[in-house]
């Protein structure tokens, strides 16, 4: 087979994807890789990495320079995210790709103020964005968020709270979503609410199961009174803009899954190769080959659906519903391959020194997060 | 339902006694327990043997109190109810991991000297088999005891040694021959006071926070020949043996907690409104408590019969292990779907079944791992 055909079948990276790459692994490798145990331990990264990241235009992956940012496609977004995920670290990931979850609401509806205010510095590491919607009384139930804004004047009063907020503790700005009208989903808006505004209250930051290196926090609005200039689009359509952002964060989410599978297959072929029992290494058995196959399969399979989700988004064809079966596969995938990684590490899986270990730890969230596998199966049964 | 079948009155005057020290003495402690990584053992344990719960199969002559396995039973299933995995596992050591072989197989010296300070709580005992170069392939230890005279002399390492930073003594299991074969290895107890005895480091674990889990090192540690455990060349015999105590052990542990964190979980999911009703009116999520109940049912009942078979003197290693597969399996799968019912909740430690989840990570690796059980029962079946 000829060099040119064999490149068709590689067309969701480019050249350039791969020089983005590169760049991004070598940070990973010099930078994050060598303290990420630390961090981990700290329950946070340090603070210079938002300026770090802006400054070499990884923030800014996959939006355009209008906005401030780098440009690129889906498929830059996926490489970005990817390498990330090389830190070994679901939390490091999550923390400082949080503005991939709160700028596109504003990217999409705001007017040129708000990007001039909202998005640029975030872009340039100057600003840390972080995206509420979840409370204390409804994570998946979105359209019943409890959280009013009544307009007085030039401003909306904001009262309620929000929770398990990524970058919640450190972030200056949160794109919120708020009640503005009557109950139910057509009742919902977004503001964008800025940390030093009075009456704005961060919790501690809440201790997880795993993305340890990532803060999460409960925020509380006590009369907030916010510009109402900092309104997101039109009154009351913030539930179609809420579930339009779900998308990208879906797929970022199946990314996020694959990867962490991915690095468990890894770390499980490197050891059963070299760890003996019985007198041959792991690997010798068959039951650890067939493990390993059915890993690898899954990790494959997995990846490919989603790189082909991916393609599709980037053409503009709506994926509502390949998305969440694409995220509901990738979890389940991870959820069975850490698992197994740690069993193939016997009693090391255990130990908190071991990468399995924590990859264990931070795959659980995924399922979770950005809507549960059940809330997924509820879209999908709606769509086929 | 059913438990009447099995348990008499005395047995459950047993189980409320333990509930209610659980209640008193262990609950209240377990989050700062956790929190530092350690539990004041020696202090615990006094109590509890006090209370003749450590020795309540052994016999009254080692200060037990003389009852059978129902007992023993009641007692593990009482110790599930603790708000963790790392303290009933720590118990279960000194009840049925590391003093089980010195009951049967020890002279009258080591039972008065030391199975018996442990059964009263004087002493915290572990044991030591695992290396790191030898997990689940038992045979593979290279921990070398070198008859020296009167004594052995004690080289090597274990690791994975539960109550390791703060054990008095350690049934430990040693290569006392570089010949091939099973006849080379014997079991031992090492007083920790002597001297060769170091702690390498102290292990930081998954789940099972509140228990202290080391590596260990032996360098010419010299322990008195009186404390082989039976006869020369039998230890890994022996050790088989206790295993069985040890698997056994983590049966109740198993069906009991996974019951309490469903119930918890349960709890949860009627105040939980969604979508303007509660969380358990949802049918998946009921279909799904259903299969996990049933898998619990079927567990406790092999326990049971397990308890009936070891009381007619039966061989019960195959159940054993079968038992400790199906419930290493259905643990971590219930632990796993109750912290998913629980949401974005479910991942915070606050939550109980946050911390169930990381425990019962182990619950398939420790005390044989999965495939371990697998292979023993295929042996055992003849293939």
């Amino acid at each position: 087979m000829a060099t040119g055909q064999k490149n068709s079948f590689d067309k969701y990276f480019t050249k350039a994807h791969q020089q983005l790459r590169m760049a991004i692994r070598e940070v990973i490798k010099k930078e994050v890789l060598p303290n990420i145990n630390d961090w981990e331990e700290a329950g946070e990264f340090p603070a210079e990495f938002y300026p770090l990241f802006g400054e070499l235009g990884f923030l800014g992956i996959g939006y355009s320079e209008e906005v401030g940012g780098t440009g690129g496609d889906i498929f830059d977004v996926i490489v970005a995210n990817e390498e990330l995920m090389r830190s070994g670290s679901g939390g490091f990931a999550a923390g400082i790709g949080s503005l991939n979850i709160a700028l596109p609401p504003i990217i999409k509806n705001g007017n040129a103020r708000q990007i001039e205010r909202f998005v640029k510095p975030v872009f340039q590491g100057r600003r840390i964005a972080a995206l509420g919607i979840t409370e204390p009384g409804g994570g998946s139930d979105v359209a019943n968020i409890r959280t009013t804004a009544l307009r007085e004047g030039d401003c909306y009063v904001v009262n309620g709270s929000k929770t398990f907020i990524t970058s919640g503790v450190r972030a200056d700005q949160l794109t919120c979503a708020v009640r503005t009208g009557g109950p139910g989903a057509r009742g919902i808006s977004f503001l964008v609410i800025e940390k030093e505004t009075p009456g704005y209250a961060v919790g501690k930051s809440l201790k997880k199961t795993g993305w340890w290196a990532s803060d999460t926090a409960e925020l509380f609005f006590d009369n907030c009174r916010v510009p109402a200039d900092n309104l997101i689009g039109d009154e009351n359509t913030g539930f179609s803009i809420i579930m339009e952002n779900f998308q990208m964060e879906r797929l970022q989410l199946c990314v996020m899954a694959n990867m962490t599978a991915q690095m468990a297959l890894e770390e499980s072929l490197k050891y059963t190769r070299e760890r003996e029992a019985f007198g041959r290494p792991l690997t010798g058995f068959q039951v650890t080959r067939h493990k390993l196959a059915d890993m690898a399969t899954l990790v494959d399979v997995s990846r490919e659906y989603t790189y082909r989700v991916a393609a599709k988004m980037n053409a503009g064809v709506d994926q509502i519903r390949e998305v969440s079966m694409a995220k509901n596969f990738a979890c389940s995938v991870s959820d069975r391959v850490t698992y197994d990684a740690v069993q193939l590490f016997g009693g090391y899986g255990y130990m908190r020194e071991y990468l399995v270990e924590r990859l264990y730890r931070d795959n659980r969230v995924l399922s979770i997060g950005g809507g549960t596998t059940e809330i997924m199966k509820e879209i999908i049964s709606k769509l086929i | 339902m059913g438990s009447e079948l099995y348990f008499t009155k005395d047995h459950e005057l047993v189980r409320k006694a333990v509930r209610d020290f659980v209640n008193r003495e262990i609950n209240p402690y377990v989050d700062e327990w956790e929190a530092q990584g350690i539990a004041p053992l020696h202090d615990l344990f006094k109590k509890m043997g006090d209370l003749g719960f450590l020795g309540i199969r052994f016999p009254e002559k080692y200060g037990g109190e003389g009852l059978d396995y129902w007992y023993e039973t009641v007692v593990m299933e009482e110790l599930a109810r603790i708000y963790c995995g790392g303290i009933p596992m720590a118990v279960a050591v000194q009840m049925s991991m590391a003093t089980p072989a010195i009951h049967e197989f020890g002279s009258e010296y080591l039972k008065e000297t030391y199975l018996k300070p442990a059964l009263k709580g004087d002493m915290v005992s572990a044991i030591a088999v695992t290396e790191p170069d030898a997990g689940s392939d038992v045979a593979a230890i290279k921990t070398f005891a070198r008859k020296d005279g009167n004594a052995y002399v004690l080289n090597g390492s274990k690791t994975y040694i539960t109550n390791g930073t703060q054990a008095d003594f350690l049934t430990l299991l040693a290569r006392t021959s570089e010949e091939p074969g099973y006849h080379s290895f014997s079991l031992f107890v090492v007083p920790t006071h002597l001297p060769g005895f170091h702690i390498s480091k102290k292990l930081d674990k998954m789940g099972m926070r509140s228990s202290d889990t080391a590596e260990l090192y032996f360098d010419d540690m010299r322990i008195p020949a009186e404390n082989l455990i039976g006869s020369e060349g039998q230890g890994f015999i022996h050790q088989m043996m206790q295993f069985q105590h040890e698997r056994f052990a983590v049966l109740p542990l198993t069906y009991v907690s996974a019951r309490e964190i469903i119930d918890e979980t349960v709890a949860y999911l009627k105040g939980r409104i969604v979508f303007g009703k509660p969380l358990i009116k949802k049918q998946v999520l009921r279909h799904r408590l259903a299969e996990w109940l049933s898998g619990i049912e079927c567990l406790k009942q092999l326990t049971y019969h397990i308890v009936r078979m070891k009381m007619a003197g039966q061989d019960v290693s195959k159940e054993i292990s079968m038992g400790k597969l199906f419930g290493g399996n259905l643990i971590n799968k219930i632990m796993d779907g109750c912290l998913q019912m629980h949401g974005g909740m479910g991942f915070m430690n606050e939550m109980r079944v946050s911390r169930a989840f990381r425990d019962s990570r182990l619950m398939s690796i420790g005390a044989g791992a999965s495939e371990v059980m697998s292979d023993v029962i295929a042996k055992l079946e003849g293939y």
